[in-house]
């Protein structure tokens, strides 16, 4: 039935990018436009003694010049917590800090002038007397005694802690187990990078007081909510917020930031448009960070080598302050995942969300679940090593069965569906994994050091009931809305609450109504990212744009059917149970009479004309839906990686790559293999080169795209990608999250390459990045008793 | 300053000041937006342009640099309504997610070709490492460029 959906569609929306016609919000001019520029802390930690703006306001071409408590006196409002887990303390954060900076970046002042240029050079002639205070970046150490207190009023530097799953049973397991298997980590920070820098562009309206602000957002209708409820303080109704093309995000776009409280502040205040965007390292101390964990873990075993019990113990550092969703993902997205692809009983995860003087921490593509994936493989991984058991082996032992889904796991989260033995003969076929197996015993004989890494990895996506995200601490709900407009012509506009900004909605989503519909695709739009043309909509994140964006549209797509079947019955003197609504042409007839029909241009147009409705039908077509998923969706996957590590300088080197996901029903193949190879990019990113690196006085040493490793072109082989499918259960579509699993699964699946390649040195764990230098100097450090020195050039 | 330069065949004579990037130029003075930028330290390659035949970073060359120059930027490289032939690859490869590295990496890939018509994968690898993509892991990049080759080639 369907002709669209399933299909390898070229994107409509890649014409203009290809051209240079992208509609990003720096690319935005308007008439007498002003330009922001913020000023920032050098330090990581200090109190602002005085702030000297005079000499910046002299200069020619500056029109304003505001500090911290200028804001604050304008009525500007605190940064919410959206996410408020039981007993959070959510420090004070201001878009401007009035008296204290706490991370490198932290605004103190804005200026805004007639030029760029001007604005920058008006920053340099700001005098800040700063007094440096001692910092701390660690996010265990932050919680020692002695330890500098971010926020006067957070003890210990602890914002909250967390706890989930049967500390009994997972004691139990440890007392009784065979075998245990330990590893203490650290899963580093990184950077997002996406390559558009954020930007904001706000427009004041003095006649009818209405503000518009272009944002790079992953989800302008809570941007909105939270500008207008929080800190801003223009209401809804009078607000408009459009994010247009947005350059990637990866989660760090999803966040609320001061920069779209400050612009349009500003408008106001000069009434004058005002344009701020971010240069790269202004995005690198501002951006909202991913990962940075101190976790301790040991998995308990039978020696046949079943998993019987899992402890986890996390500080996971927050940053300076505690960003919009920061403390959703160590706890809902964290802890709830470490059952992985298995059976578990016993797990006990525990949490120490921290404060510390560096950039706030918040979701970053894969947000929780890849931290989650890579201590429970790399333990899994050991415990293999431990037990002589072939990595994919001791996995198999402890799938989930697939006749057991749905699966309640002691963590919270209720599978919906999957099949991991079908996933990992797809993987090892694929790989020809036994010849790997063979080949890597050879290479290992002639000396040289191959691995093979095994993932196998489970994500929760497409998040989630509300009432589920309401009872975890949720301030906001998680459905999403989906309107269709059939004009007069049979032409048809889509607008969704979803947001792409990378993701090719306006490719899927046109497949999925054309089929819904029986139209043809080039007669679909897709509109989004503009709360003044879609009715409300909670954005792209969770990977749930599909299953619960395109669930919407689907549900509005059959109320289209609906009002048509019943225009379509009465004009054909038909009972409505009796029609039939052909999805292949959008033609409506009578059962049994193909002749005695009503195509859909016919339809669209009697719904405006109005002429012969059937009697109460209100003129018209155009339907709405709100769709609440029932649950979260479940990806998983099956990734192998062939690499290896030179002798001689430690450098890494992948040799083959294959990836088997099960992402359910897949709208476009071609859209969906772009998702999991470039979620793979990330996640070797993670494994060998990316790390946000900060000195103990809370200097970011990684400020630049010179100094934080990102992965190039030349660092990648071809990367295989197969799919299996188990469909959905619970959403219209079948369809899973298809985002993120790429970087879930390959940080781990390459971290456990690199640890299998250096196994026959003893050496047991090295925390990513695993940079050539670490893993060369782990090499002489276990060679080092065989004669090696360790030292020379 | 005054400068003379012709981008995309029209000539312009603006004058500067000697500071102003010439991306900065092309953007805010010409309004020729579909140059993005993306890093501040010339790593990242989205703002790549081609300048006097060569595939040139326009965040860290000065406008004035430029005058006399021939310039062509990616709202360019269609000729007569028609694609070029890297353009269409990237459309037909999926060889963009969020478009923002494209169109250097377009502009770049260009000239690499235009430089090495039998280009092989290690050497667009290697060519392309100046233009970072944080979406696609570089994959379907590789593709369009060796598919733009070939076609090229056979147009020449």
């Amino acid at each position: 039935m369907s002709r669209y959906v399933g299909k390898s569609m070229k994107r409509v929306e890649d014409p203009r990018f290809i051209q240079g016609k992208g509609k990003y919000v720096a690319n935005i001019h308007l008439p007498n436009m002003a330009h922001l520029a913020i000023k920032r802390s050098p330090y990581g930690h200090a109190r602002i003694k005085s702030i000297d703006t005079s000499k910046a306001k002299a200069l020619p071409g500056v029109i304003a010049v505001y500090t911290g408590q200028d804001l604050i006196e304008g009525g500007v409002g605190k940064l919410p917590c959206g996410w408020n887990v039981p007993d959070i303390k959510v420090p004070d954060r201001w878009p401007l800090t009035p008296d204290k900076v706490r991370h490198v970046g932290d605004g103190v002042a804005a200026v805004v002038a007639e030029t760029p240029y001007i604005a920058y050079d008006a920053l340099d002639l700001i005098e800040v007397d700063y007094e440096p205070l001692p910092a701390v970046v660690d996010a265990k150490k932050a919680t020692e005694p002695g330890a500098p207190l971010v926020h006067d009023n957070v003890p210990n530097n602890i914002s909250y802690t967390w706890a989930l799953g049967d500390k009994e049973a997972c004691d139990k397991a440890f007392a009784e187990a065979d075998v245990v298997v330990e590893l203490e980590l650290v899963n580093q920070r990184l950077i997002p990078n996406a390559m558009e820098p954020r930007a904001a562009v706000a427009q004041w309206n003095a006649a009818t007081e209405e503000m518009t602000l272009w944002t790079t957002s992953q989800n302008p209708h809570p941007i909105r909510l939270l500008l207008s409820a929080f800190t801003l303080g223009i209401p809804e109704n009078k607000l408009r917020v459009i994010s247009p093309d947005v350059g990637g995000g990866f989660g760090s776009k999803i966040f609320h930031y001061p920069e779209e409280i400050i612009t349009p502040w500003v408008a106001r205040a000069i009434n004058r448009p005002v344009k701020w965007v971010a240069t790269r390292t202004e995005s690198m101390m501002t951006d909202s960070q991913g990962r940075d964990h101190v976790t301790h873990c040991k998995l308990a075993l039978k020696k046949d080598g079943t998993m019987t019990g899992l402890h986890v113990q996390t500080w996971s550092n927050q940053g300076a302050y505690i960003s919009t969703f920061a403390p959703l993902i160590p706890t809902a997205l964290y802890i709830t995942l470490l059952s992985g692809l298995y059976k578990i009983p016993g797990i006990w995860g525990e949490m120490w969300g921290t404060l510390t003087n560096t950039v706030p921490v918040d979701a970053y593509r894969g947000a929780g679940r890849p931290e989650a994936s890579y201590l429970l493989e790399r333990l899994v991984d050991l415990a293999a090593q431990e037990l002589g058991m072939d990595p994919i082996e001791i996995r198999r032992k402890n799938f989930i069965p697939a006749n057991e889904f749905p699966y309640q796991t002691p963590v919270a989260f209720m599978y919906d569906s999957g099949d991991y033995h079908k996933l990992f003969d797809k993987a090892e076929e694929l790989a020809d994994y036994k010849k790997m197996r063979q080949e890597q015993e050879k290479a290992r004989k002639e000396g040289r050091l191959i691995g093979i890494g095994v993932a196998g990895c489970i994500e929760a996506s497409g998040p989630a009931p509300s009432a589920v995200a309401g009872s975890l601490g949720s301030a906001v709900g998680f459905w999403e809305s989906g309107k269709i407009r059939i004009h007069p012509s049979g032409k048809v506009t889509v607008f969704t609450g979803s947001h792409a900004h990378g993701q090719g909605h306006e490719t899927t989503f046109a497949q999925v109504i054309a089929d819904e519909l029986g139209v043809n695709i080039e007669d679909v739009e897709i509109v989004h990212g503009d709360t003044a043309s879609v009715p409300f909509g909670m954005g792209t994140y969770g990977s749930r744009s599909a299953a619960v964006g395109g669930s919407a549209l689907v549900r509005s797509a059959e109320r289209i059917r609906a009002k048509m079947i019943k225009i379509a019955a009465h004009q054909l003197e038909a009972a409505e149970e009796d029609m039939v609504y052909d999805q292949d042409s959008g033609k409506i007839y009578v059962k049994g009479s193909p002749d005695r029909a009503k195509s859909f241009a016919e339809i669209s147009l009697a719904a405006y004309t109005a002429h012969n409705l059937p009697e109460g039908l209100e003129p018209g077509l155009e339907e709405t839906a709100f769709y609440d998923p029932a649950n979260f969706t479940f990806p998983n996957s099956a990734h192998i990686a062939q690499v290896e590590v030179d002798r001689e300088t430690g450098e890494v080197r992948i040799l083959r790559y294959v990836a088997v996901d099960d992402v359910g029903k897949v709208i476009n193949p071609l859209i969906v293999e772009g998702q999991i190879v470039g979620g793979i990019a990330q996640g070797v990113g993670q494994a060998l080169w990316e790390h946000g690196v900060y000195d103990e006085n809370g200097q970011l040493l990684t400020g630049s795209l010179m100094d934080y490793a990102m992965p190039r072109a030349d660092g990648f082989p071809h990367i295989e990608v197969a799919r299996t499918e188990t469909p959905s259960p619970h959403n219209p579509l079948g369809v899973k999250g298809a985002g993120e699993m790429g970087t879930i699964a390959a940080t781990v699946a390459i971290a456990n390459g690199v640890m299998d390649a250096l196994a026959p040195l003893g050496i047991k764990h090295i925390d990513m990045p695993l940079t050539a230098e670490k893993i060369w100097q782990a090499i002489q450090n276990a060679t080092s008793g065989n004669g090696a020195s360790g030292g020379g050039d | 300053m005054k400068i003379t330069v012709t981008v995309n065949g029209t000539t312009y004579e603006r004058d500067v000041e000697p500071r102003t990037l010439l991306v900065h130029f092309l953007r805010d003075e010409l309004g020729l937006t579909g140059t993005n930028i993306g890093c501040d330290t010339s790593q990242c390659g989205a703002c790549t342009i081609h300048m006097n035949g060569l595939a040139v970073k326009s965040c860290t060359t000065l406008a004035v640099q430029a005058d006399g120059a021939e310039i062509t930027t990616i709202e360019g490289l269609a000729q007569n309504g028609e694609l070029h032939p890297m353009q269409k690859a990237f459309w037909e490869n999926h060889a963009l997610q969020c478009g923002y590295c494209t169109p250097g990496m377009i502009m770049a890939a260009t000239k690499l070709v235009e430089n090495n018509p039998n280009i092989t994968e290690e050497e667009i690898r290697h060519g392309l490492e100046g233009n970072i993509c944080r979406c696609t892991g570089y994959e379907n990049i590789v593709k369009a460029v060796k598919a733009a080759a070939a076609e090229m080639a056979g147009g020449d």
